[in-house]
């Protein structure tokens, strides 16, 4: 069963007169489940294919389905609702909320979809330490290294059991020992929790992790590999 | 605590020196709203204080048009009547008669046209000054000695301008309520300065029996002028001598003025005064807003990756809207609150000790004050200056926390 499913979307930016074809026509099918990697050169469209699929940017044409949701059905606080229950987010870097501690960032997202206070802070805890974070609950996001930010906000976007992560760029801003032990806690929670993982990566040694590479270019798919 | 006042808490004290100017200004226009609002009312308690113990009383009860015409024949025929009400009325602290005439007053040197008023003086004590602002010589006795001899207190500066002093005599000349010529000696006893120039170079007192004589009054007199315990309670008292003045004569027509209708030019005065300071506090509040706007306009354009991030993983622009007006209220209350205690402190301050303000200031001593004023504190001058603030500086950051509204988590999130 496919989670996301994408038939023949497109994409246009305007740029004064300057029109960038972002996307152009791409159609594909994600599995449940899957660890997925999107590769391709700077300006392929990595970035713009998840915010798509992220419901945070609209396509201006073709067809977009999230589990079992059509986005062109939806107006726009259905889709924020989507992305509050069924989709977690990490970015490249500032994923977090400078003022709230490393526990408080975990729970927002069940505070927003009104999880109670003590079952909040148990699964909190209980993410936190999963991805290795147990003695770090308090930290703000300032007294945290860029590597343990990123696995706050992987917990973060797991923590209230989306349908899909989507992660663009999650290592872009780490060396290569601590990317590498970011994705392995993704692929863990992948694994473990069944979390289906969309991510958008340079970086050869991350695409290995995945077990689909997806590659765009110039807003096509270039090449679709699965091992 | 609610989540939502955390991390409102918590992003205020994020840049606390933007936050502490911010507060700052808030206070400081908080103070000072206090202080001048406090300052000016006290000024027109004062101002009205004066002008009423020295001229016009808290109320007067007068025949129908005598305000405008000032005319002798417009008179109040029984004052006892009256009288025998007022004596029966609690809320009233003081009254006594007046009679007055427009006549020309000549020494050996210079004549003027200026108000002769008669005046009981036991009872004129009560109600006026005019009896601890005589200079030289003394006041008015009860009891007249001498029936022939017309004793008289005059201004000081009209007794500079006839070029007379103690014990001098001067020549009266008006009509008499009979249409009779009015002409008389008086003779000056003593000499005022009540510190109102335009009571000072413009009156002369004399007796009030020897008024009527004088004037062919016939025992009817002006005004009955009226104090009551306070300059609060005359609208109170005002309503009851209404009502009163019917039940005594129901023929009569006599009117019961106060203050304000008696002193018109005094009321616009403080209008006037008052219009001019509200201008200067809405500059002063608008350039306290601006601040409060541009704090919240480099907040927001700091933050807007951060609003991205949490719009994408669900938080709505309405939450986010709500926090943003969280801050800038609790930003707005603190700096007033501050600005309210400090401000009250401080007028405590000058109002147990008084400023000096000799000189100073043209307007109060046109209303007879000088030396030291006491700025006056009240709910009033406490509170409306600094709500005015509050609800002005909340508007202000109405606009940046509305802009939230348009914003686009994809950009926002790609904005640096
Ligand atoms: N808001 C925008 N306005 C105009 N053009 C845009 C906008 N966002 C993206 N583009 C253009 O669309 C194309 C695809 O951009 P996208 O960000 O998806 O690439 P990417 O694969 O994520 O690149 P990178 O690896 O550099 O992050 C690029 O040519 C980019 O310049
Ligand atoms: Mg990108």
């Amino acid at each position: 069963m496919s989670i996301v499913e994408c038939v023949d979307v497109q994409k246009t930016y305007h740029q004064g007169k300057v029109q960038v074809h972002a996307l152009r026509g791409i159609s594909l099918s994600i599995e449940k489940g899957g660890f997925v990697a999107l590769a391709g050169p700077s300006g392929s469209g990595k970035t713009t294919m998840l915010n798509m699929i992220g419901g945070l940017d609209q396509a201006d044409s073709g067809r977009i389905v999230v589990g079992g949701k059509v986005f062109e059905n939806m107006n726009q606080s259905q889709i924020a609702d989507l992305r509050l229950y069924n989709v977690g987010f990490v970015f490249q870097a500032y994923n977090l909320i400078p003022v709230l501690s490393a526990i408080e960032n975990v729970e927002f997202v069940m505070l927003l979809q009104g999880i109670p206070a003590d079952e909040r802070q148990k699964r909190a805890k209980a993410i936190l330490d999963e991805v290795g974070l147990e003695n770090k609950y308090d930290r703000r996001p300032a007294e945290l290294s860029g590597g343990q930010q990123q696995r706050v906000a992987v917990a973060r976007a797991i923590v209230s059991n989306p349908s899909i992560v989507l992660a663009d760029e999650p290592t872009a801003n780490l060396d290569s020992v601590t990317g590498n032990g970011l994705l392995k806690i993704m692929k863990d929670m992948n694994e473990i929790k069944k979390v289906t993982f969309i991510f958008s990566t340079h970086d050869s040694m991350v695409m290995d992790y995945a077990r689909r590479i997806i590659y765009l270019r110039d807003g096509q798919i270039a090449k679709d590999k699965i091992k | 605590m609610p989540i939502d006042l955390k991390m409102a808490w918590r992003n205020i004290w994020r840049n606390p020196r933007r936050t502490f100017l911010t507060i700052a200004a808030i206070a400081f226009a908080s103070i000072i709203l206090v202080f001048m609002l406090s300052f000016q009312f006290g000024s027109y308690e004062a101002m009205i204080n004066s002008s009423v113990k020295i001229q016009t009383g808290h109320l007067q009860i007068q025949a129908p048009g005598y305000k405008d015409k000032q005319s002798i024949h417009m008179v109040v025929t029984d004052p006892e009547a009256v009288g025998a009400f007022l004596n029966n009325s609690s809320e009233v602290a003081a009254y006594t008669f007046r009679a007055r005439a427009f006549s020309l007053v000549s020494s050996e040197e210079r004549t003027y046209g200026i108000m002769i008023t008669g005046i009981d003086p036991s009872s004129e004590a009560g109600v006026s000054t005019l009896k601890t602002s005589i200079r030289r010589g003394k006041y008015l006795f009860e009891e007249n000695p001498n029936q022939e001899i017309v004793p008289a207190l005059i201004g000081e500066l009209l007794a500079r301008n006839l070029q007379v002093g103690l014990g001098d005599e001067l020549t009266v000349l008006g009509q008499g309520r009979d249409g009779s010529i009015a002409a008389s000696v008086i003779h000056i006893k003593g000499i005022y300065r009540s510190g109102l120039d335009e009571f000072d170079r413009a009156s002369i007192h004399i007796p009030l029996q020897q008024f009527q004589d004088i004037y062919s009054m016939r025992g009817a007199i002006h005004e009955v002028v009226v104090v009551g315990k306070s300059l609060r309670q005359v609208p109170e008292i005002k309503k009851r001598l209404l009502a009163g003045i019917k039940t005594t004569d129901s023929k009569s027509s006599l009117r019961v003025l106060d203050w304000m209708e008696l002193m018109p030019g005094l009321r616009q005065a403080i209008e006037m005064d008052l219009f001019s300071g509200i201008i200067f506090y809405i500059i002063l509040i608008i350039v306290v807003a601006f601040s409060i706007l541009n704090t919240f306009l480099m907040a927001i354009i700091e933050r807007t990756k951060e609003f991205g991030v949490m719009m994408a993983i669900g938080t709505t622009r309405g939450r986010l809207t709500r926090l943003l007006l969280i801050e800038s209220f609790s930003m707005t209350v603190i700096g007033m609150v501050t600005g309210a205690v400090l401000g009250s402190l401080i007028t405590w301050y000058f109002q147990v000790n008084g400023i000096d303000i000799s000189g100073s200031s043209e307007l109060l001593s046109h209303y007879g004050i000088s030396g030291r004023l006491y700025p006056k504190l009240s709910l009033a001058s406490i509170i409306s200056g600094p709500m005015a603030v509050m609800i002005i500086t909340f508007l202000a950051a109405l606009y940046p926390a509305l802009k939230i509204r348009r914003l686009r988590p994809v950009e926002a999130i790609s904005h640096v």
